[in-house]
């Protein structure tokens, strides 16, 4: 086995018995990146030397035989959308093209602090906005199945990474399934946690009401562990969370005897599910069945109103968050040294137009469609009809998963009604590439956990013409966990059991 | 629902957006038929209940709002235009 492909876990293990060192698992993950990523374009920016330089004063650490903490000289992907001290981040849009953040945003911190190994920013939709990693102004990202199709979004590039073997594990964000979905498409583990359990200071902001950050990994354990380091209350974040943080590795492997699993019914019958995703958890369910757990149907008939709610709330709160791009404090314009010269032929003439040829060059199609959505939604005489209206489904939304776990311990449900699907098959609709969200938005509105756990593959009708993993002829399908307000821990739980029954079974 | 270009053009100014006639055209189209999907909203009584913004009900929480001085030469520097230390921009009118 090559050192890229090992799990947290493992690569840590083999760090402690000096089997091989950081700079080696490093090396490792970049050589990788350097076979494949030309292909899948996951990475927007790789720091080599700086990762380097990292690993170094890890193995230094070790060869002293002190401690290091299990993330310690890991390395890692970070998606494009968390501030990093020093290092270019950009929310893959032009107006952000050459922005150096003068500091780390928390989770960077924390992770930091946790011997954090970056290996780069990973590729993402433009300002979180999409659900495919196509609306990146630097190009799409592959699905490393079948590099013609999209490797989901909008944590396409931090997903597609981990999937390849190029990052150990990555950092995404999840305003409405951008962790989830992408995981799902790429074959791998996604944990959205609970609103408020991770802090978002310092991560650009799309809907400030919705996002998530969370662990992009290879087995739900190593999500478990990196949850870990990031998770807990931030005093530069207020919506964070005073709650304690327990140890999430704890209980993985208890068993889930007993434990009472809801089916919601209006996820399972939509006619756009896929019937052979609906198979595939239909499988899956037999495992858990195995395991002892109890599972049901049962309905959440508020389902389909969720993403017409997300997206009135989501645009609304995008058109807020985006005005503050104005490329006068930070951020790019063309030519922005002939602006204020009094040149001639400028036709900047004042500060209207200034911030109107900022933010037309420098937004993408989907941007500019959102922000036009939500100052309409916003303007005076449509607040009530829509904003407030859709706030209100919200609470219906919310109240109807609260009475759910009153019940329940956890559910289960498709993450995508569609397998990945192929590149520029959806860029020309926007309406159809918002239902793709379907399933992963009503979680977003509610605020709840959510793990995504593959379930195995589905045959493709035609073989892949290229791809870096599997064998081209099946895609990943995969099932979420969804969890009651802060326990992250039962849906972890019965991640992993389902994951460690499903190797017996191999 | 059907906008129209006039209704597009007025929210363009109000969101401080430059369109060209194509995407004028374009964004009237597809707002249209985003505005018709959300109307389905309208089915729902959400009559006597009251909007959540915040999901996890947390309320008034406060810090203190300190000056970290380290920070501003760095956040200067992010500025494109800067002289003698203050922020350049065009004339406002």
């Amino acid at each position: 086995m090559n050192l890229n492909e090992l799990t947290i876990k493992q690569a840590h293990e083999g760090l402690v018995k000096k089997n091989f060192s950081s700079v080696e698992l490093t090396q490792a993950c970049l050589d990788q990146i350097k076979k494949t990523d030309k292909k899948i374009h996951s990475f927007i920016l790789i720091t080599k030397k700086e990762a380097l330089e990292q690993a170094k004063k890890v193995d230094k650490k070790i060869a002293q035989n002190e401690q290091i903490k299990v993330l310690e000289g890991i390395p890692a992907g970070i998606k494009d959308l968390l501030c990093a001290e020093g290092i270019k981040t950009t929310a893959c849009s032009k107006i952000l093209e050459n922005f150096i953040p003068p500091y780390d945003c928390t989770v960077i911190k924390k992770l930091k602090e946790n011997g954090l190994i970056i290996l780069g920013k990973q590729n993402c939709d433009e300002f979180a906005m999409g659900s495919s990693t196509e609306n990146s102004a630097f190009g799409p990202t592959c699905n490393p199945w079948d590099l013609e199709r999209v490797p989901g979004g909008t944590s396409g590039g931090p997903a597609a990474a981990v999937a390849a073997n190029e990052s150990i594990y990555s950092i995404g964000t999840d305003t409405g399934g951008s962790i989830r979905q992408p995981t799902a498409f790429c074959g791998i583990i996604g944990l959205k946690p609970t609103y408020g359990r991770v802090s978002r200071s310092g991560i650009i902001a799309y809907v400030s009401s919705f996002e998530q950050t969370g662990p992009i990994t290879k087995t739900v354990e190593d999500a478990a562990i990196v949850l870990n380091a990031i998770a807990g209350n931030d005093k530069l974040d207020s919506t964070t969370s005073p709650k304690d943080v327990p140890d999430y590795t704890l209980n993985l492997n208890k068993d889930i005897k007993g434990i009472k699993i809801g089916l919601p019914r209006e996820f399972f019958e939509q006619k756009e599910l896929d019937p052979k995703i609906k198979e595939s958890i239909y499988e899956a369910l037999k495992v858990f069945e195995k395991l002892g757990a109890k599972i049901e149907e049962m309905s959440l008939p508020m389902t389909k109103y969720a993403i017409a709610a997300y997206y009135i709330i989501a645009k609304a709160e995008a058109s807020a968050n985006l005005a503050r791009y104005d490329a006068i404090r930070y951020g790019e314009i063309k030519n922005q040294k002939l602006v204020l010269s009094e040149v001639e032929g400028s036709k900047i003439k004042n500060l209207s137009d200034y911030y109107l040829t900022a933010r037309e060059s420098g937004f993408g199609d989907e941007v500019k469609r959102s922000i036009m959505m939500g100052t309409y939604t916003l303007s005076a005489g449509y607040y009530d009809a829509y904003y407030l209206k859709a706030t209100k489904i919200r609470t219906l939304i919310k109240q109807e998963y609260d009475k759910a776990f009153e019940k329940y311990d956890a559910l289960i449900c498709p993450v995508s009604p569609i397998l990945p699907f192929k590149i520029g098959e959806k860029v020309e609709d926007p309406l159809t590439m918002y239902l793709v969200d379907a399933f992963t938005a009503p979680v977003n509105l509610a605020g709840l956990p959510s793990l995504t756990v593959p379930c195995g593959k589905i045959k493709m009708e035609k073989r892949a013409k290229e791809y870096i993993i599997g064998n081209g002829e099946s895609l990943p399908t995969a099932f979420q966990i969804i969890g009651k307000h802060f326990d992250e821990e039962t849906i972890l739980r019965v991640g992993h059991n389902y994951e460690k029954a499903k190797k017996t079974q191999k | 629902m059907q906008l129209t270009i006039k209704e597009v053009e007025h929210v363009a100014k109000l969101a401080q957006l430059k369109l060209t006639d194509q995407e004028k055209e374009k964004f009237t189209k597809q707002l249209s038929s985003i505005l018709d999907y959300v109307k389905q909203l309208d089915e729902v009584d959400t009559k006597n209940i009251k909007p959540i913004n915040q999901i996890i009900g947390l309320r008034n929480i406060t810090r203190k709002d300190e000056i970290n001085k380290k920070e501003t030469e760095k956040l200067l520097q992010c500025a494109p235009n800067v002289e003698e230390r203050y922020i350049k921009i065009p004339s406002v009118f």
